[in-house]
């Protein structure tokens, strides 16, 4: 006997005891596939005969077989399901699941079975059992189609158990081996004549048969609702059968679709909104050919799974866990989508949104609810442009996700309601979902990026307390690892090791560029609130953002950043930057001076506290030192001393004489990135990374690209923004490494920060490994920021060499490929959440502790 | 970090005598937490100067190797080298203690009678309470004077640091002197360096036994030498007073200025909206029991709660629990959910509210999670009731939006109930100086035509009615602290 199944489906193997089921199951089935109730018994008994624990022992097999039906592996039940009631289980299991549900009869002869049970050493049951089981089983067997079990099969004696062969068969709505391209057309409503314009438009041709075709073979979709209401419904309905036949396009059923259906085979139904109009144009056809419409259209599947599974195609559309499983809910779903049950105010159903919530990763292209303008969201496209009502006959092209319309050539229907406008509104509300717990995010950079739990929920505090609206982050920076501790005595950094790094990973072109002591601030800008509007999804007005490393408003005072914007506006219109990117928006790498506009806390609160206590007291220290040598009273023989307490006070004058220069250094350090702003004239702006623009994401070109671009439309035209000095290295050549070494004894030596030295290109690789995008080698006077002032007495500066990067620099990879994928998400078009999840990781890499000074 | 004092009396090189440390030999002290020097920059029979010199070693401090368990309280770029601080009276017990405790075999009558001394101290930081400086050491026989720094003389419009130097001029015994040094330096610099112990109570009443109890300042010096540490406080006041006066002074009002302390590090969560508003809380002209205002809208939150009937009942910032413990309890309702962003304040819920020891029926109609009111929330969908209370004022008002419509659009429970403050109330704070918000984190506070406004935005954005009403005393002007809406969802 040939047994047929699904690929997908939920069988119950139903039997008496000793009937053979498990081994039949052992025979068909993979070991992993077979759940039996023996098996769990002793899973939670240590004993299988162990009937008294049946119970739980079923609870753990169901609850092992919902995790298996959640991720579409097709489960067998091994158990003799004779009674109703665990039959009943099986079915709402598969009904929960929307998955088929599969009943294999084993009707065996009780004498056969008898024997079977007199042979079994281990457990014999008693006579009565066996005939019982007997009995249930004749009894059931009739009943269970009308039980609700989609397929059964009765194996009838044991010959033909033996004989059985089990073929899986491919779901109907697998059609995954098909890549397209392809072109979905939304809802035609017998509106042929803009069907053709439109397959004209998309560059098909109806050959010699009258059958569109396109000529390098790409297929149409349609999305069902092919008549009512429009002008020419059996024409569409000619076109497209025949598409279908001749294997030029794919259909799937829409919600009037199926009542034409229930018309043609009789039923009754109302004949309305349009469907009078498709009946009365049938009427006119042959009988044959309402024959042929009726088999086409009740042999349409609910929905289909294509490309690899990455684009799935329904009427109404269909959510992640509907997709590629079959049940009356999920066609329900496709033909009607899910309505609350109430009505608006137009008599119409409330629709449920299920679009906000989609976080699959199939594209899903449905039509069912006209819009003004195709409704795309979180990678579901609703394209019923509402040709029928004078709106316009949608194509969305796959997988170029470009849209393709023709306008209608009248309102041949008036609409019950106005078709709904584009909203307002956003709706691409981020979910708890997508940031909670822990996380895997799959970049370009590095394969998978794990955040553990304790990292995404303290990034939570951090994004919902005092980050922008995300619909700005579409980037946040990495964390930068310093260059290797010095060997150089003296010094805690210096570029001799920022060099090496590259030279040994094999780079030979770095790149140092000035480290401006600032703030991070990256900036979007917006040519215009439109595009504010369209491209980001920000409707409150604003046209732009300044924003710190952690997603903050970098100015708190609105008018402040307007103004900054403002400026860059017109120096980007200024130098053609629009024109020649052609593009409306930018992201910018910047660093923001002075310091002290973002730092004044931090400076008012301790550096500055530090540097005048220290200044002061060392001073009177000194004094106080000085006073005590030089006074002729100071004869005491220290050694003639009695007790270690005695002191030299010569060399402790030294000492804090060496400390107080020590602070002025210090004082010097902070002052050097400290000025007063009293007007965005005193902002300068040194923009690094030229991210993104449009369609671009600029991390595939050089870092000396960068820099000349940013300068030559960036900077001289207002002082504000300005040009990052930077030097081209060759790590092999000494004399090169020597004058970069120079540059950076020059630089820190006038009160600068240091460089960060980058390798040529944005993202490096050594054997397919990310190197460090960039290290940074601070100025040994600016450390006395970070490491306390006197850090440079040898015996502290000693202490402070014992440092370990390697945290650091994990971190700073991993921030990296997620900075970078964030953008590439976002130039792609990709959905808010997936953009989301990249900054997000990153400001969750940030909570981890790591040495705060490196 | 440097500390003398001056004796001019002939022979003045006594000092050398009283402070059992050879004018003519300096020394060096080590000490856990670096080294003390104690040297004489002068030493004549005319004038003498003893200094002790204290050199605490900054990258030890930084690594938390002192400072017992206190890892990160101290960071590399840091004043406690440079200031007067715990340390210093560390110093003295530890360096002059034989003088302290006041015994002189050399010089007993020297040791027993008051002295015309100078002390000269550098940085010691006492904020902006130069006041402070003069009712402090005045009652003691000092004349004070100080000078004052100001942050960086190249921005003088960052203001004035925290650190005088300060000379007091008295004629006091040594030991006496000593022992106000001990217990008023850190009462003015308050960060101690190690954990304060029980004994700290003992330290205190060996060091300022017989003078602290009759300073008129008593309670401040106590209160501050514990940094308010209330049960440290209660137990030195007892034995310093008797039992009643004690109880009075710990309940006290929290002064003003610490409100200063608790906006002091941005970087530290805020304190609990309790403590802030308690702190920004107008003192009552009598000593009339008041209600807080606290209690008050909690009491008016949970009565809307019991009004609208709802057995599902999610706090949306919980915090630490305080309106969870009184919803606990309500029979009516059967389902509770406390909701906050931070991982801390729920930790900090779950074992204030004792669940563990709690009825099974009680402890199972509570679940605490983190969650954050700017993401949609599936968690949240099926509950009768969400209470919002002083929470959205912690929100940047750009990010309102997005709290809309996760309440009101997704969860949309058939009740909301959100307070928050009212500003034009804030006149009523002496604490908080023209537009100034009630707690460092609050990003607005509305008025009452504000908040009016924004809650018939959303009825009409999101299908609900709204019932306003306000809570606290009502000023002279009509106006009172807080605002409540509970919003009734339409249909």
């Amino acid at each position: 006997m040939r047994i047929e199944i699904p690929e997908f489906c939920l069988v119950a193997l139903v039997g008496a005891t000793s009937c053979g089921k498990s081994s039949f199951a052992a025979k068909h089935f993979k070991p992993t596939e077979v759940l039996s109730s023996d098996f769990f018994r002793g899973l939670v008994s240590d004993d299988e005969n162990n009937q008294e624990c049946s119970s739980a022992a079923f609870d753990a097999l169901y609850y092992v077989a919902k995790k298996r039906l959640d991720a579409m592996k097709l489960t067998v039940i091994d158990a003799t399901h004779l009674q109703e009631n665990a039959r009943k289980q099986v079915l709402n299991m598969a009904r929960e699941q929307n998955c088929h549900s599969v009943a294999i009869v084993f009707n065996i002869p009780e004498s056969i079975l008898r024997q079977r049970n007199a042979a079994r050493p281990e457990r014999q049951l008693p006579e009565h059992v066996i005939r019982r089981h007997c009995n249930d089983l004749r009894r059931c067997i009739r009943g269970l189609k009308k039980e609700g079990f989609r397929f059964v099969y009765v194996l009838n004696g044991v010959d033909e158990v033996d004989s059985a062969e089990i073929v899986r068969t491919k779901m109907w709505n697998d059609k995954r081996e098909e890549h397209g391209p392809f072109d979905i057309i939304g809802d035609v409503h017998g509106c042929c004549d803009e069907l053709t314009e439109l397959l004209a438009k998309l560059g098909y041709a109806p050959n010699e048969t009258g059958l569109w075709k396109h000529p390098e073979g790409r297929k149409a979709v349609f999305l069902g609702d092919l008549c009512d209401r429009g002008p020419r419904n059996t024409d569409t309905l000619k076109l497209v059968m025949a598409m279908v036949e001749g294997g030029t396009a794919l259909c799937v059923p829409g919600n009037h679709d199926v009542k034409l259906v229930k018309l043609l085979l009789g039923k009754k139904v109302q004949r309305t909104h349009g469907l009078e109009k498709t009946e009365e144009e049938l009427l006119a056809e042959s009988e044959e050919f309402r024959e042929k419409v009726k088999t086409f259209l009740d042999g349409l599947v609910s929905h289909y799974m294509l490309d690899g599974g990455k684009l799935a195609v329904a009427h109404a559309g269909i959510k992640e866990h509907y997709q590629g499983r079959g049940s009356m809910r999920i066609r329900d779903f496709c033909l009607y989508g899910e309505t609350t049950g109430e009505t608006d105010e137009y008599g119409l159903p409330v629709r449920l949104d299920w679009t906000s919530e989609y976080r699959g990763r199939a594209l899903v292209a449905y039509g069912h609810i006209p819009h003004v303008e195709p409704e795309i969201l979180n990678n579901t496209y609703g394209i019923d442009t509402g040709c029928v009502f004078g709106g316009k006959l949608t194509a969305l092209r796959y997988p170029e996700r470009v849209l393709v319309s023709v306008p209608a050539k009248a309102v041949y229907y008036e609409p019950a309601r106005p078709l709904i406008p584009e909203a307002v509104e956003t709706n691409d509300d981020l979910s708890l979902r997508d940031v909670h717990g822990r996380m895997h995010v799959q970049t370009r950079l590095m394969p998978v990026i794990d955040i553990r739990e304790a990292q995404t929920a303290a990034a939570l505090e951090v994004m919902s307390r005092f980050a922008a609206d995300p619909h700005w982050l579409i980037y946040l920076p990495p964390t930068m690892s310093p260059c290797e501790t010095a060997e150089k005595e003296d010094y805690l950094e210096y570029p001799d090791e920022a060099f090496a790094y590259y030279r040994k990973n094999g780079i030979a072109t770095v790149v140092c560029e000035k480290k401006h002591m600032g703030s991070r601030c990256v900036i979007v800008l917006c040519r215009n609130r439109e595009t504010a509007k369209q491209r980001f999804g920000v409707a409150d007005g604003t046209r732009g953002i300044l924003y710190t490393r952690t997603g903050r408003h970098f100015f708190l005072d609105e008018s402040m950043e307007g103004i900054v914007l403002d400026r860059l506006d017109r120096v980007l219109t200024a130098s053609n930057f629009w024109t020649d990117f052609k593009t409306d928006w930018v992201c910018l790498d910047t660093e923001l001076m002075p310091w002290s506009e973002k730092a004044q806390t931090l400076l008012q609160r301790q550096y500055a506290p530090v540097g005048i206590a220290g200044r002061s007291g060392l001073h009177q220290v000194v004094a106080a030192l000085e006073s005590a040598c030089g006074r002729n009273a100071l004869h005491f023989q220290v050694d003639a001393a009695t007790s270690g307490q005695n002191v030299d006070l010569s060399a402790v004058l030294d000492d804090f004489k060496y400390r107080e220069d020590c602070l002025g250094r210090y004082t010097d350090a902070y002052r050097a990135y400290c000025w007063n702003v009293d007007s965005p004239d005193d902002l300068r702006i040194a923009p690094f990374h030229l991210l993104a623009v449009e369609g671009q994401v600029f991390t595939d070109r050089a870092h000396v690209w960068h820099m000349e671009t940013i300068r030559k439309y960036m900077t001289g035209i207002d002082p504000v923004f300005m040009a990052t000095e930077y030097r081209v290295v060759d790590v092999n050549d000494p004399a090169s490494v020597q004058a970069g070494t120079d540059w950076w004894l020059a630089l820190t030596g006038s009160g600068g920060e240091g460089m960060v030295v980058k390798p040529e290109t944005y993202t490096a690789l050594r054997d397919g490994e990310l190197l460090q995008p960039a290290v940074k080698c601070r100025g040994r006077e600016y450390l006395r920021i970070i490491y306390s002032p006197e850090y440079t007495k040898p015996e502290h500066l000693q202490r402070l060499k014992k440092r370990s990067l390697s945290r650091k620099r994990q971190l700073a990879l991993r921030e990296f490929a997620l900075g970078v994928e964030g953008l590439e998400r976002f130039v792609a078009k990709d959905s808010l959440y997936r953009v989301h999840q990249c900054a997000f990781g990153v400001l969750a890499f940030e909570s981890e502790p790591v040495d705060p000074r490196l | 970090m440097l500390l003398t004092i001056t004796y001019r009396e002939k022979p003045a090189t006594d000092l050398g005598y009283l402070l059992h440390k050879h004018p003519a030999r300096p020394q060096v002290f080590e000490q856990s937490f670096g080294k003390v020097y104690v040297f004489y920059p002068k030493a004549e029979p005319e004038e003498c100067t003893a200094a002790m010199l204290l050199d605490v070693n900054p990258i030890d401090l930084a690594r938390g190797k002192v400072g017992s368990g206190f890892g990160g309280l101290f960071d590399y770029i840091n004043d406690r080298p440079y200031a007067a601080s715990s340390f210093l009276s560390t110093a003295l017990a530890r360096v002059y203690g034989s003088a302290m405790s006041g015994s002189c075999k050399d010089r007993p009558e020297l040791a027993a009678k008051p002295l015309p001394l100078e002390v000269h101290l550098t940085n010691l930081p006492c904020r902006s309470e130069t006041d402070k400086l003069k009712q402090i050491f005045e009652p003691l026989g000092y004349a004070v004077s100080y000078v004052e720094h100001g942050l960086d003389e190249r921005f003088p419009n960052w203001g004035m640091s925290d650190y005088v130097d300060l000379t007091l001029k008295g004629t006091v015994r040594l030991a006496d002197l000593l022992n106000h040094l001990y217990v008023l330096i850190p009462v003015f610099d308050r960060q101690k360096h190690y954990w304060m112990g029980e004994d700290e109570v003992d330290k205190l009443l060996t060091h300022g036994g017989d003078w602290l109890k009759t300073h008129p300042e008593m309670r401040w010096i106590t209160r501050r030498y514990f940094n308010r540490k209330k049960s440290y406080v209660g137990s030195a006041l007892r034995q310093l007073v008797s039992e009643e006066e004690a109880e009075t002074g710990i309940t006290e009002e929290p002064e003003a200025d610490t409100l200063v302390a608790d906006t002091g590090d941005l970087d530290v969560p805020p304190a609990s909206e309790q403590t802030a508003e308690a702190v920004a809380e107008p003192i009552p002209e009598k000593k009339a029991r008041r209600k807080p205002l606290n209690d008050q809208r909690l009491d008016a939150v949970v009565q809307a709660v019991r009004d609208c009937g709802a057995a599902s009942v999610a706090d949306l910032g919980c915090g630490e629990g305080q309106l969870l413990r009184r919803l606990l309890p309500e029979m009516q309702i059967t389902r509770l959910v406390g909701m906050d962003v931070s991982t801390v304040a729920l930790a900090r819920a779950e074992s204030r509210l004792k669940l563990e020891r709690k009825a099974e029926l009680i402890r199972n109609k509570l679940t605490l999670f983190q969650g954050a009111l700017t993401y949609r929330d599936q968690r949240l969908e099926s509950f009768d009731c969400a209470c919002v209370v002083e929470v959205v004022e912690h929100m940047d008002p750009d990010r309102l939006p997005a709290f809309a419509r996760t309440v009101f659009l997704h969860a949309a429970p058939k009740t909301v109930i959100l307070t928050t403050p009212n500003r034009s109330y804030n006149k009523n704070y002496e604490a908080l100086t023209e537009g100034k918000l009630r707690h460092p984190d609050h990003r607005f506070e509305w008025s009452k035509e504000e908040f009016t406004a924004w809650a018939e935005a959303i009825c009409r954005d999101y299908g609900y009615n709204v019932r306003l009403s306000w809570i606290g005393e009502t000023d002279a002007d009509g106006q009172q602290p807080t605002q409540m809406g509970v919003f009734t969802k339409c249909g």
